[in-house]
């Protein structure tokens, strides 16, 4: 129905994994206290934003098709 | 303990969620122009997007926070929740039910009744699930209002009026398309916020294999942890394999179960009456938009519910596990106790004589309000009189000697414990989200039932369609103030709500035997399935009111607790409450079963052949599956999906 869900799910986890990242690679060290040493922050941020990106691509091309 | 505090990025990232799904109500907003698009999406949703919200609907937050519970008081057992209790049932309506609900072109589960058989059977039906349904997101929303209040320090009310607030905003706006959607964004919300989570914590404990090997420890003697009363001990597999330990009798298992009220009770009866029945989960099946889609929608679901005891169940089997490791500085949260009660208890233990240590374990135990291990308490004294420790020390002391738990707090103590700033606001994302989802879900189950099976039907029937689609967006917002309502009531009366939730399932217990003589026997008549059901609610009190738990009665074999059975008379004691439901149900399916086919048989049939096309198995043409590509087939498909959920539970035998 006139929306193609994977647009607004793709843009979502975009935004919130680049910025998922970015605070991963901007905190010290510190910051990873908590999470047993790892830098879950970053990782993490680029596994959404691939995410993101590839439910994006998708919606991208479901759009072609339809023309 | 103290509030969790939240960072700008944790803020940040709440934003942009609650953005997202307001947007998806936004864009949506446009399409709403009948009734129809409003209360049933027009029938034109493609498969994978309602399959994903199928299960979403049901992945509301108490599942989430309740299953992490069981994981931790039954571990790998609480499978059964899923691998019988949902993934068979998800299949039979897949392939067998569908094609009636999705072809007779009913608009609900109830309408689909009064065309089966007649309006007493959809009236009953419908004002029963319109009522649960507020009660369900009534107690939900409480759940969260509570949570947020105690963990992040939020106003009650607030937390409580935005949330809501959100859901009705992008409802409103969008209709039950705004709530498919937005439940899709949320599932993969949900899925992605917790997994690093749980990678975290078996991280942590030392992978899988130190999981098991620790909770094997625990299992034969679990009294250490407080998780059984004490001498009692279990085999080695009791919290690591699903199966075993049942076969074993309920003696022999935490959950206190036998294998046939589990496989009976709740893989038939429950199982099959929640998810082939329930017009909450059906709905979004109805929603798709073609015959091969809808039926596939149940199937879609029935993968991530397949993996989902990795998601939900292991954490709690991992906060046991790290229970059992003194030096990880983890414990299974205690029950909620004020800071004020806290610091009276501290000041117990500092006055405390350790010449007299049963006194001050006393003393602290009726400060603090729960129960206390005792050689914690006492250890905690006597170390404080040889060196003076810190309140906080003290505080802390404390907090690790009471013997109660707080089982629905296991998944957020692990979030608390794991996630730095960033990811935590991901994971409380995650937690909103679950929330929300279970939330609009209720509530445009409850306005296309109230709408088509209630005012259309007996208040205001033959009105033009823009009447019903405004009635239809009014009764959405009703829907959302009465469920607050339910919501205040919840926090007020606690045991009332147990009430209303226990006489629900009354109700619910014997559904499943109407609909399966309703579909699979055609001459099953309407004063049959009418007179059956009430026969089966009526034979659920009055089993729940003559059994109760073994626990429940006192040495002079009184009844202890009247809300959990046996207030007639003890004609038999359960091992446990779960074992109770689970023989309840079967008997509530065998009394409904046995009245509806006996008054079917001494009744005339009022619906000839003809009208019963389309609605009953025998009289409806087979459907044929044959042009589709053979992956495609809901047939094929199913047994596939069968087949891969007997491996799931021969690997966790």
């Amino acid at each position: 129905m006139g929306l193609d869900i994977r647009w607004p799910i793709g843009l979502m986890f975009t935004v919130v994994g680049a910025l998922l990242a970015l605070q991963g690679l901007l905190a010290g060290p510190d910051a990873n206290k908590l999470s047993l040493g790892i830098n879950i922050n970053f990782g993490w941020g680029c596994v959404l934003l691939a995410f993101g990106l590839l439910m994006v691509f998708f919606a991208w091309r479901g759009k072609q098709g339809a023309k | 303990m103290s509030h969790i505090q939240l960072g700008g990025i944790d803020y940040a990232i709440m934003a942009i969620y609650v953005a997202a799904i307001l947007g998806i109500g936004w864009t949506l907003a446009r399409y709403m122009k009948t009734s129809s698009d409003f209360l049933t999406s027009a029938r034109s949703i493609p498969t994978w997007v309602t399959g994903l919200a199928f299960i979403s609907a049901n992945l509301g937050a108490l599942e989430l926070v309740g299953m992490a519970g069981s994981g931790a008081k039954y571990g790998i057992a609480t499978s059964h929740f899923y691998w019988v209790g949902a993934i068979p049932a998800m299949i039979f309506l897949a392939v067998f039910m569908m094609p009636f609900y999705y072809g007779s072109k009913a608009r609900s589960v109830p309408e689909y009744l009064k065309m089966r058989f007649d309006e007493r059977v959809r009236a009953l039906n419908s004002v029963a699930f319109a009522v649960m349904t507020i009660f369900a997101s009534g107690i939900s929303m409480n759940a969260l209002a509570k949570l947020l209040n105690q963990l992040l320090g939020w106003n009650y009310h607030m937390a409580l009026w935005i949330c809501s607030g959100v859901v009705l905003l992008y409802v409103l706006k969008g209709g039950l398309t705004s709530a498919i959607y937005t439940e899709v964004l949320q599932f993969f919300m949900i899925v992605l916020g917790f997994a690093p989570v749980v990678y975290l914590g078996l991280k942590d404990v030392g992978g899988w294999g130190a999981m098991n090997q620790s909770l094997q420890t625990v299992a034969t003697n679990p009294a250490a942890l407080n998780l059984a009363e004490a001498g009692k001990s279990y085999g080695p597999n009791a919290w690591t394999s699903a199966w075993q330990p049942l076969l074993a009798g309920p003696q022999n298992n935490p959950m206190g179960v036998d294998w046939f009220a589990m496989v009976f009770g709740l893989g038939f009866v429950l199982s099959f009456g929640y998810w082939c029945t329930n017009f909450l989960v059906v709905q979004r099946a109805m929603a798709a938009k073609n015959m091969t889609a809808a039926r596939n929608t149940p199937l879609v679901a029935a993968v991530p519910k397949m993996i989902f005891p990795f998601l939900v169940i292991v954490p709690g089997m991992i906060a046991v596990a790290l229970t059992s490791m003194p030096d990880k500085d983890y414990r299974i949260p205690p029950p909620i106790v004020s800071q004020e009660n806290y610091t009276k208890a501290v000041e117990v233990v500092k006055k405390a004589n350790p010449a007299e240590p049963a006194a001050a374990v006393a003393a602290v135990a009726e400060a603090l309000g729960v129960k206390v291990r005792g050689e914690k308490v006492a250890a905690l004294v006597a170390s404080n009189t040889k060196t003076k420790l810190s309140d906080e020390q003290i505080h802390k002391g404390i907090y690790n000697s009471i013997a109660e738990y707080d089982y629905d707090g296991v998944i957020l103590s692990l979030v608390k414990k794991y996630c730095p700033p960033g990811l935590l606001g991901l994971a409380l994302t995650a937690l909103l989200a679950s929330f929300m989802s279970g939330m609009a879900g209720n509530v445009t189950a409850f306005n296309t039932v109230w709408t088509y099976d209630l005012y259309q039907a007996y208040f205001a029937p033959g009105k033009s369609d823009n009447h019903y689609f405004w009635m239809g967006k009014f009764i959405t917002v009703v829907g959302i103030l009465l469920s607050i309502g339910a919501a205040y009531f919840a926090a007020m009366y606690n045991n009332a709500m147990d009430i209303i939730q226990l006489v629900f399932g009354f109700v619910n217990a014997p559904l499943f035997a109407t609909f399966l003589l309703g579909m699979f026997w055609k001459r099953t008549t309407g004063t049959g399935a009418f007179l059956g059901l009430f026969g089966g609610i009526g034979g659920s009190a009055l089993f729940h009111a003559l059994t109760t738990t073994s626990s429940n009665v006192d040495a002079a074999g009184r009844v202890i607790n009247g809300m959990k059975g046996g207030y007639l008379a003890v004609v038999s004691q359960f091992p446990s409450e779960m074992a109770q439901n689970f023989w309840l149900a079967a008997f509530a399916f065998v009394a409904c079963f046995a009245l509806t086919l006996g008054i079917s048989l001494a009744t005339r049939r009022t619906k000839t052949d003809e009208e019963l096309k389309g609605l009953v198995y025998s009289l409806t043409p087979k459907i044929v599956d044959h042009e589709q590509a053979w992956y495609a087939r809901p047939a094929i498909l199913g047994v596939v999906l069968l087949v891969c959920c007997v491996i799931l539970n021969v690997m966790f035998w």
